[in-house]
């Protein structure tokens, strides 16, 4: 069986003055369609580099990644990101910078059908009304809102978003994770997704990667996530199983993402990191206990 | 005082150009009064032979009436022509901006594009650099020899005096511009497979514009400053011939007109580049 992304091996490594820094090397992970992935690890530890890697705009130096049985080798419209920065033309109106991203997909349409997708996917977002607002008139949700337009109009295989949230509000946060767990549901995107918001990961993911603190970090842990696929936002809480991951995850953090990078478990794997799935049975909730890990 | 801040700017300009004028007419008035200008106790039948008169009459500072009279009079004719030494201002004035636009145009096709490479590429930056250092500092004017040896036509040479003054501003502008696009804009459209011409079209200039617009606005003020420079060195026509031509003719009155419709040209040169700029200046 073969997943439909596939990272095999990667490494990445800057020369700097003090020699080389090693950010991460032999790095292994798949997601199959479909799946919402996050990953979560410290500052630094490497996740927007696989995530630069993942999109092409960033070259690994060694290893591949397997992109639907084609090997990734730079950016392409199959593979949308959603930047921390938004990243929006100020030059442009809202219409204008999710229609130039609409047309470099579709070269041969008109533009009154680049429009009407363009305004289609405006929609889907809840901007309708604002199409002609410039990006400096819009408040920082609106401006991520306009930001995930553009990555669904091109209507990519997997959706690539580092922190896209991190610079909103709770309450702005809250509706936006809302609504992309709505249009990914929706549309089965398979989607990869870097956040340091433990709540965010545990609502919005299938599964979780942990990523060890860097230099030569590499994933501790695959987590799968126990809660039930029809959950929500407000009542994630009131899951039986909501605090043993939480804690599962928190206890990473502040814990074993330094101990695991510096002496790995017996028998780690780097191909194959150990999954867990912690839940109210294998969790006693409530302490932040030495755990047992569940092999993979 | 419940005016708006313009209203009372502008009323505040007003008050000191009527305080400025009424100075000038009262320093001029010294002047003409009548004899009283005449050294005490001097024959006036005398004094018309030592010249005395004669001369004080045009050399003297005219007054602001005298400039008024003939600046009408000048702008309700402005394109007779009768003769290589007396042109209209608006003849003269056009021969100048014709010079300043096609030098500072020939500018703007090498400058632009020349940028884009160099603000694109790091090789061609380091490269052309020690070039740029030298030839910036260099007086437009220091090369006017060098043009009427070479070209040997005395307009060519002035509008390539504007050219190679007004290149450099553009020229470095458009490079930093260019060089310093954000990254996660290049991202977006490398993300979105748009191809390099595409890029530079979409993306590269219209987030550089402002900054290029900076550029040719410096520019435009400089090829402005020479252009008089270059035609009192050249002569023939132009604003700056104008101008030359009338200090030989002693000619006070006309030097001054000329020296308004020079700053008044400028400032319109300048606005015209300010306006393009806001159109397309983005909010960030
Ligand atoms: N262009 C670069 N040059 C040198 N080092 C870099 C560069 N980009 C990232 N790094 C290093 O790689 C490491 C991982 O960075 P990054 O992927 O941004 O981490 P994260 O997103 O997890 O916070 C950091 O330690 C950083 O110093
Ligand atoms: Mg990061």
């Amino acid at each position: 069986m073969s997943a439909y992304l596939s990272i095999e091996g990667i490494a990445r490594r800057f020369r700097t003055p003090k020699g080389t820094n090693t950010v991460f090397e032999d790095l292994w992970f798949a997601m199959d369609k479909g799946e919402f992935a996050c990953v979560i690890g410290h500052s630094g530890c490497g996740k927007t580099t696989v995530l630069n890697i993942l999109s092409g705009l960033e070259e690994p130096d060694g290893g591949v990644v397997i992109m639907d049985g084609q090997a990734i080798d730079g950016p392409s419209l199959d593979r949308a990101v959603i930047f921390q920065s938004h990243a929006l033309l100020p030059w442009k109106s809202v219409l204008g910078n999710v229609a130039y991203a609409v047309a470099s997909r579709h070269k041969d349409w008109s533009r009154e059908k680049v429009r009407a997708h363009a305004e289609r996917f405006i929609e889907v977002v809840g901007l309708k009304g604002a199409e002609h607002k410039r990006p400096a008139e819009l408040s920082g949700g609106m401006k991520q809102r306009v930001g995930i337009a553009r990555a669904l109009s091109i209507e990519p295989k997997m959706l690539l978003m580092d922190e896209p949230f991190s610079a909103l509000d709770a309450l702005t946060r809250g509706t936006l994770q809302d609504e992309v767990r709505r249009i990914c549901v929706e549309t089965g995107q398979t989607v990869f997704m870097i956040t340091h918001d433990v709540d965010e990961a545990i609502y919005l993911a299938d599964r979780i990667v942990l990523m060890t603190n860097g230099p030569q970090a590499s994933i501790a842990e695959i987590v799968e996530n126990p809660l039930p696929r029809d959950r929500r936002r407000l009542d994630l809480h009131k899951q039986p199983d909501f605090y043993a991951l939480r804690n599962h995850l928190i206890d990473f953090l502040v814990e074993r993402s330094r101990v695991l990078r510096d002496s790995p478990p017996a028998g780690y794997d780097r191909r194959r990191p150990p999954v867990v799935r912690p839940t109210l049975a294998t969790e006693p909730v409530g302490a932040l206990s030495p755990r047992r890990t569940a092999g993979g | 005082m419940g005016l708006p801040l313009r209203l009372r700017a502008a009323l505040v300009s007003v008050l000191l150009l009527v305080v400025f004028l009424l100075a000038w007419q009262a320093g001029t008035a010294g002047f003409r009064g009548g004899g009283a200008g005449l050294p005490a106790g001097m024959d006036p039948e005398y004094a018309k032979l030592m010249g005395i008169t004669a001369s004080s009459s045009t050399s003297a500072m005219p007054s602001p009436g005298d400039v008024g009279k003939q600046l009408w009079a000048l702008l309700s004719d402005p394109f007779y022509d009768k003769g290589p030494n007396d042109k209209g201002l608006g003849i003269q004035l056009a021969f100048s901006l014709g010079r300043v636009l096609l030098g500072y145009g020939g500018a703007v096709l090498v400058a632009i594009p020349l940028g884009f490479v160099i603000g694109m590429s790091p090789l061609m930056s380091r490269a052309l650099d020690p070039f740029i250092q030298v030839l910036k500092p260099i007086s437009p004017l220091a090369w006017m020899p060098l043009a009427l040896y070479t070209i040997k036509d005395s307009a060519v040479s002035a509008v390539f005096v504007i050219f190679i003054c007004s290149v450099w501003p553009m020229l470095l502008n458009t490079a930093f511009g260019v060089a310093s696009v954000r990254r996660e804009w290049l991202n977006v459209a490398r993300t979105l497979e748009v191809g390099p011409l595409k890029r530079a079209f979409t993306i590269i200039l219209p987030a550089a514009a402002p900054t290029i617009l900076t550029g040719m606005r410096i520019s435009i003020g400089i090829a402005w400053l020479v252009i008089v420079a270059a035609e009192m060195l050249v002569g023939g026509t132009g604003i700056g011939y104008f101008v030359w031509n009338e200090w030989n003719n002693l000619s006070i009155t006309n030097v001054i007109i000329a020296i308004l419709v020079i700053g008044v040209m400028g400032m319109i040169l300048d606005q015209i580049l300010a306006y393009v700029a806001r159109l397309v200046t983005f909010p960030e």
